[in-house]
């Protein structure tokens, strides 16, 4: 029997496929997910109604707590289908890396809170009347890069929190304080970007940072975090 | 403690404690390659816990386990695991369910998984998601993903419980002709009478230590 | 002195030696405490209320040199039990230490900060590392890492309660997005956190868990203390704690109740190690026990 190579690689690109196949065939979350997102949105506009002028300055603190709140609840499903029938001993058990698990799954809640993100960003466009004065490239890399922050932390500590109680609020409560300065980043930069008013260069650079720093530390720690038992 | 050189797996001084629970208290035995060993005992007796030392999912508080001349961690591509739970996902089908598998394994050939689905007589081209087979289809099909990597030594935890007799009956038959290609096999279970005459050992735990090993059921069943 | 394995019964010399040191706080605490409120001159804008500044900063101080040494502790706990890694993680702190003695004078230095605290920051952490290394065994560095988080949150609690306290009457606001605070603030967030996780957590394995948490906490601070600080310079307002020149007298005074508050955390950690380890070796008396006699006399947990 011929036993291939085992790639990292062709690992993620396998686990990626399986899960994006699972969501897509069990719509019923996807839909919910996106349903919660719209609500988000819709109570967020009646709680803050500003002017057209206002709007611009507060929308980036907004829309990104928003996006917080979605990703949360998306996040908490990272591993809900390993948990059934002890899906992670059989990835424990096999010699697969763990960090190509842990690749797969980021890049899974990435693409996934991207399209949350896809469905509420024109909402929040026509809510509050706005319009991008800055350069939109830079707010497209923005939120790529901010989105890869709360996704790449989100998914660490989602395997964390499956040791313990109160698996659901041990996520955010986790995730939250970790995550301040790519908030921060993240709201700063939207506004800078949104008004026009200053350069959001250093928020991305900050944001480039706390990803890379942030996602070789998850690298580096997953397998230990994994094979906890 | 000497080791003969045919031992393929030797457990020393082996403690597993939980808090204040000893689950296994200093187990110490050897183990030939190319046999059959039942595991027998009651509930909280170790059985569990010792079968998935073996497989390096629990690490010991005290001793060592030594398995294919390294720890079971080493030696995991040559292991196969297999419990209650069927560590299957219940929304993909069964041939789905061993492709992705066997890629962790670094296994891309399609055609082993069909030959393994058709070893534990169920169907390849069955689409039924798992969690949609009853409970003898679903241990076939646990047991199909435990032989996907062709493991030298299997570690079965309660293969059998909730099984029909006749599948129970097959995957005996089936560990069987794997124990005669060279495998060894390690099952915990509480129905030893279908191992009778099968199984070359029966090991019988009880708080957390081996207390007897004997070649036949009765044998250990008259030891009281 | 605080981690020798095996020795559960605590000795007579030890436990005098614990009170001599208790007392010598206590009367050092007490000098801090009127030098603060007597002997330092009166601030000359912001008057008597000033005088918080002494309980305030050094209580800072206090704070961050606890959660310092859980970093160290975190990282000794996570690298010992692989050898490559201990090696990297060794070979790094000397590293850190020489670097840091090597760029405070060659490489230029933002305004505020002396070449000579960076050396000495540089060295301290090497110093620190090996240190602990030498003295804590593996459990002990789990041991260590647990009480300084707890003993470091409550000291992070004063700083943001006197922060506050400070503020108000100086300058009519509670609260300003002040770097130093807002930075603390996060930082206790984050160690509250560290301490619900060992509450929370499950696994058999807590520890390490705990300790990937703290690297990644220690990992976090620069970012958050960066992204506050140009935060900041968008949008100044005013700094608690103030900057600029200090009186030497005052220095002075502030010096000795950052000695009595290190002083007094020091005494309440080891107390409290003390306590921990005394637990520990309990539990781990008890499951010998369990691990000896027949079953059914101990209760059983879950398997």
């Amino acid at each position: 029997m011929t036993k291939a190579f085992i790639t990292p690689s062709g690992i993620t690109r396998a686990t990626l496929i399986k899960d994006l196949r699972l969501e897509w065939r069990s719509k019923d979350a996807i839909n919910a997910m996106l349903f919660f997102a719209l609500l988000v949105v819709v109570i967020f506009s009646f709680s803050f109604d500003p002017t057209a002028e206002e709007s611009r300055h507060i929308a980036g603190g907004l829309i990104w707590v928003a996006f917080l709140f979605a990703a949360v609840v998306a996040l908490n499903q990272t591993w809900a289908r390993e948990l059934r029938n002890q899906v992670l001993d059989a990835y424990r058990v096999s010699p697969a890396p763990p960090n190509a698990l842990f690749m797969a799954k980021t890049l899974g809640n990435f693409i996934f809170v991207s399209v949350l993100e896809a469905l509420m960003a024109p909402l929040f466009v026509i809510f509050y009347n706005l319009r991008v004065i800055g350069s939109f490239p830079q707010l497209l890399l923005l939120t790529l890069l901010g989105t890869w922050a709360l996704v790449v932390n989100g998914t660490f500590f989602a395997a964390m929190s499956l040791r313990t109680r109160s698996r659901e609020i041990m996520l955010p409560l986790l995730l939250f304080p970790i995550s301040i300065p790519a908030i921060i980043g993240m709201v700063n930069g939207t506004t800078a970007i949104l008004t026009g008013e200053d350069s959001a260069l250093f928020w991305l650079v900050l944001l480039a940072t706390y990803d890379l720093v942030f996602t070789t530390g998850s690298l580096l720690l997953f397998p230990t975090v994994l094979h906890a038992e | 403690m000497a080791e003969s050189a045919a031992t393929i797996v030797s457990i020393t001084g082996l403690v597993k404690q939980f808090g204040r629970f000893a689950a296994l208290r200093n187990v110490a035995a050897e183990f030939l390659p190319q046999r059959m060993y039942a595991i027998l005992g009651d509930n909280g007796a170790g059985k569990t816990t010792l079968l998935r030392s073996l497989a390096g999912l629990v690490q010991p508080t005290r001793g060592s386990i030594k398995i294919l001349g390294g720890t079971p961690r080493e030696v995991c591509a040559d292991l196969g695991y297999m419990a209650h739970p069927t560590l299957l996902y219940d929304e993909m089908s069964g041939m789905e369910n061993l492709r992705y598998f066997a890629k962790l394994y670094g296994i891309s050939d399609e055609v082993r998984c069909a030959d393994l689905i058709r070893a534990v007589k169920l169907d390849p081209e069955l689409s039924r998601p798992v969690g949609q087979y009853s409970q003898g289809m679903r241990q076939r099909m646990s047991l199909a993903r435990a032989l996907l990597n062709n493991p030298k030594i299997l570690l079965l935890d309660e293969p059998f419980s909730n099984v029909d007799m006749r599948s129970a009956r097959e995957m005996v038959e089936l560990l069987s002709r794997l124990r005669g290609e060279g495998k060894t096999i390690f099952i915990v279970t509480h129905q030893a009478s279908l191992l009778e005459g099968v199984a070359d050992e029966f090991v019988w735990m009880d708080s957390g230590r081996i207390v007897a090993r004997t070649r036949t059921f009765d044998e250990g069943l008259s030891r009281d | 002195m605080k981690g020798r394995r095996g020795r559960p019964t605590q000795s007579r010399s030890m436990s005098r030696t614990f009170i001599i040191l208790a007392l010598l706080t206590a009367l050092l605490l007490i000098y801090a405490a009127y030098a603060a409120l007597v002997l330092a001159p009166t601030e000359l804008t912001m008057g008597p209320v000033q005088r918080i500044f002494y309980y305030h900063a050094p209580s800072a101080w206090t704070a961050f040199l606890l959660f310092f040494i859980n970093f160290i502790a975190s990282v000794q706990y996570l690298v010992r039990p692989n050898e490559s890694a201990d090696r990297f993680a060794k070979w790094a702190a000397v590293a850190i230490g020489i670097i840091a003695c090597i760029a405070a004078f060659v490489v230029p230095l933002p305004a505020g900060i002396e070449p000579s605290s960076v050396a000495t920051t540089g060295i301290v952490i090497t110093a620190a590392y090996f240190l602990i290394r030498r003295y804590f065994s593996e459990q002990g560095t789990d041991i260590l890492a647990l009480v300084t988080a707890e003993v470091g949150v409550v000291f992070c609690t004063i700083v943001l309660i006197t922060g506050p306290l400070w503020a108000r009457p100086v300058w009519g606001i509670w609260w300003t997005w002040d770097v130093r605070l807002t930075s603390t603030l996060v930082l206790w967030l984050i160690y509250v956190s560290y301490l619900m996780l060992r509450r929370f957590s499950t696994s058999g394995e807590t520890p390490k868990l705990a300790a990937a948490l703290a690297v990644f906490g220690a990992l976090d601070m620069p970012l958050v203390y960066f992204s506050i600080w140009f935060f900041r310079t968008q949008h100044p307002q005013p700094v608690i704690g103030g900057g600029g020149s200090i009186d030497p007298r005052m220095l002075r005074v502030f010096a000795i109740n950052c000695l009595a508050f290190t002083c007094y955390a020091g005494i309440i950690c080891w107390f409290r190690y003390r306590i921990e380890r005394m637990q520990r070796d309990v539990e781990e008396t008890r499951a010998l026990e369990a691990l000896l006699e027949p079953r059914g006399a101990a209760s059983g947990g879950a398997q």
